[in-house]
Formats: C-alpha cells, structure tokens, sequence
C-alpha cells in the first residue's frame, strides 16, 4: 500500500486514509465580480495535466480531515513531498533530484 | 437533556463475540464530545475539562473517567462514561465549539493477544506497540468505514464508529476473531 506523508500528522499514513482534491496554489482572483469571462474561466476551469511532477492538494479525511499540498510525480505515483497548506511551493530542482531513480525508496513519500 | 440522551438505547448493548485469543464486545454508555478550538482557547478549556488536551498528533490525554484524543490540529474526541464533559466546555468562556455526539458515535471494545491482528483485517495502520503505543489514537478506516481507534492497553483497544455502522463494525470485528 502506497503511504502518504500527512504533514499535520507528521507521519506516513496509508494511502487509504487520503483524498485527492485538485490542483494546488491555485489563488482565487481578489474581486472576482470584476474580471473577464475568460479570466473567470481560466481560474475555475482550466487546470494544468503535466507528465511528471505535479502539485496537487490531498486531503486527509479519514485522519486529521486537513488539506495540505503534496509533489507527486504522475508517471511513478511516487509523493516526492507533502507540506501544509499555505507553505510556499518547496524547491521543484531539489525534488526532482530526489526523484532520480537511484533515489528509489520503499515507501511511497520521503 | 444529557441524562435523557444518555438513558438512550446502545445499539449494540450487550453483544460480545468471545474466543480465546480475544474478546469484541460493545462499550458501556458515553458522553462524548466533538471539540474543536484554536491555539489560545486551549488551554482554558483544557482547564474547563480537568484533562490537558493533548497537542502532539495521535496522542490522548486521560483524567480519572475522562479521555480527550488528538484528532486534528485543532480538533478532539472527548468522551468519559460518568460526566458530561459538553457541560464542562460551557463553563469556559474561550471561544470554542463543543458539539454533543453521545449517540452518533458508539464503541466496541477489542481485548486479547490478538485484539491487533483482528482490528487489522480491516485496518491497514500498523499497530505494533512502536508505532502505535498505548494511549495512541487516531481516526482511520476498517474496512468501509472511518472509525476512531484509541488503545487503552498492549492488548486493548477501543473502536468508536458511527452508531448506524455499528452493526458493520462488531460483525466485521467478530467475523475477523472468528478466523484467527
């Protein structure tokens, strides 16, 4: 079983416990009333679908019941980190270092 | 009120499944609270409680009858068998809520040199005693549902689910004693 590293709980849990919940650091414009259509669609609609790394909010609802942010690679499934929610996106060069494949661990976060 | 809602009927009141590696028997009648509070009402109500909510993740904090178990940062799982402790959070003037959930929840009382391997069969946390030492709690899943799972002792554990999946939980639990 995949385990997932819940940064309130501060230790892996099974992927069980989790849900995906979209895309992360998405901002919601700050007068919403006031922008285009197609802003409006871009923020509430579009979403990136990248092949690799990707930043994702996760929720932990069946442990702590918080979202927090996670870096997962689509290809391998691999969570290559997880931080709480509004911490600042973690260094992507850093990660993806992390995610070669000589760094291959056991568990499904580090 | 609270001596009205706790004179209800248990949904699983006196059902015990019983073998010799363990025993899955039904909890006596609770008070139990649902408490969420933000960092400066804590320790009002800690006081109010008469038990120090506990501020490190999956840990519990017990006083005499009462129990209070971290659940989230912000969140606990309070419940004592003698007093009411939603009358106790009213006495504190610390912004909070305290939400009576006496009878949403139930508890079913897993006891035995194999009370882990049975919780188990539908848990997927490790509950060795290094990873889940006595006084861990931690809301999880068993099978198709999410339960709150405290152990009370090496070989004791108390599993609090939602009262209409009670049925669920003591047959799955009994289910997995019986195939040990």
């Amino acid at each position: 079983m995949l385990l997932i590293h819940c940064p309130y709980c501060e230790e892996e849990r099974p992927e069980l416990e989790f849900r995906h919940a979209g895309e992360a650091h998405i901002a919601r414009p700050a007068d919403i009333a006031s922008i285009s259509d197609e802003d409006f669609a871009q923020y509430f609609f579009y979403r990136d679908n990248p092949k690799g790394l990707t930043f994702e909010r996760w929720r932990h609802i069946h442990g702590c019941a918080r979202f927090f942010n996670a870096v997962r690679d689509t290809v391998s499934d691999k969570f290559v980190t997880t931080y709480k929610t509004g911490e600042p996106k973690p260094d992507l060069a850093e990660a993806a270092n992390e995610n070669k494949p000589q760094a291959k661990k056991g568990r499904g976060s580090k | 009120m609270a001596d009205v809602q706790i004179a209800r009927a248990l949904p699983l009141a006196g059902m015990v499944h019983g073998g010799a590696e363990v025993t899955v028997s039904a909890a006596p009648a609770a008070y139990r609270i649902s408490l969420r509070a933000g960092g400066p009402a804590v320790a009002a109500l800690s006081k109010a409680l008469g038990v120090t909510l506990p501020k490190k993740p999956g840990t519990s904090a017990s006083a005499g009858s009462r129990h209070a178990l971290w659940l989230g940062p912000d969140e606990w799982f309070v419940f004592d068998e003698t007093a009411d402790p939603a009358a106790d959070c009213a006495k504190s003037k610390a912004a909070h809520s305290a939400v009576d959930i006496s009878h949403r929840n139930t508890a079913i009382l897993v006891s035995g040199p194999a009370a882990a391997d049975v919780i188990n069969a539908g848990c997927p946390r490790e509950l060795s005693l290094e990873a889940f030492p006595v006084g861990a709690c931690s809301r999880t899943v068993m099978g198709k549902i999410e339960i709150v799972l405290y152990r009370t002792g090496a070989e004791d554990f108390r599993v609090e689910c939602w009262r209409s999946f009670s049925d669920y939980a003591f047959a799955f639990l009994a289910d997995a004693a019986r195939g040990l």
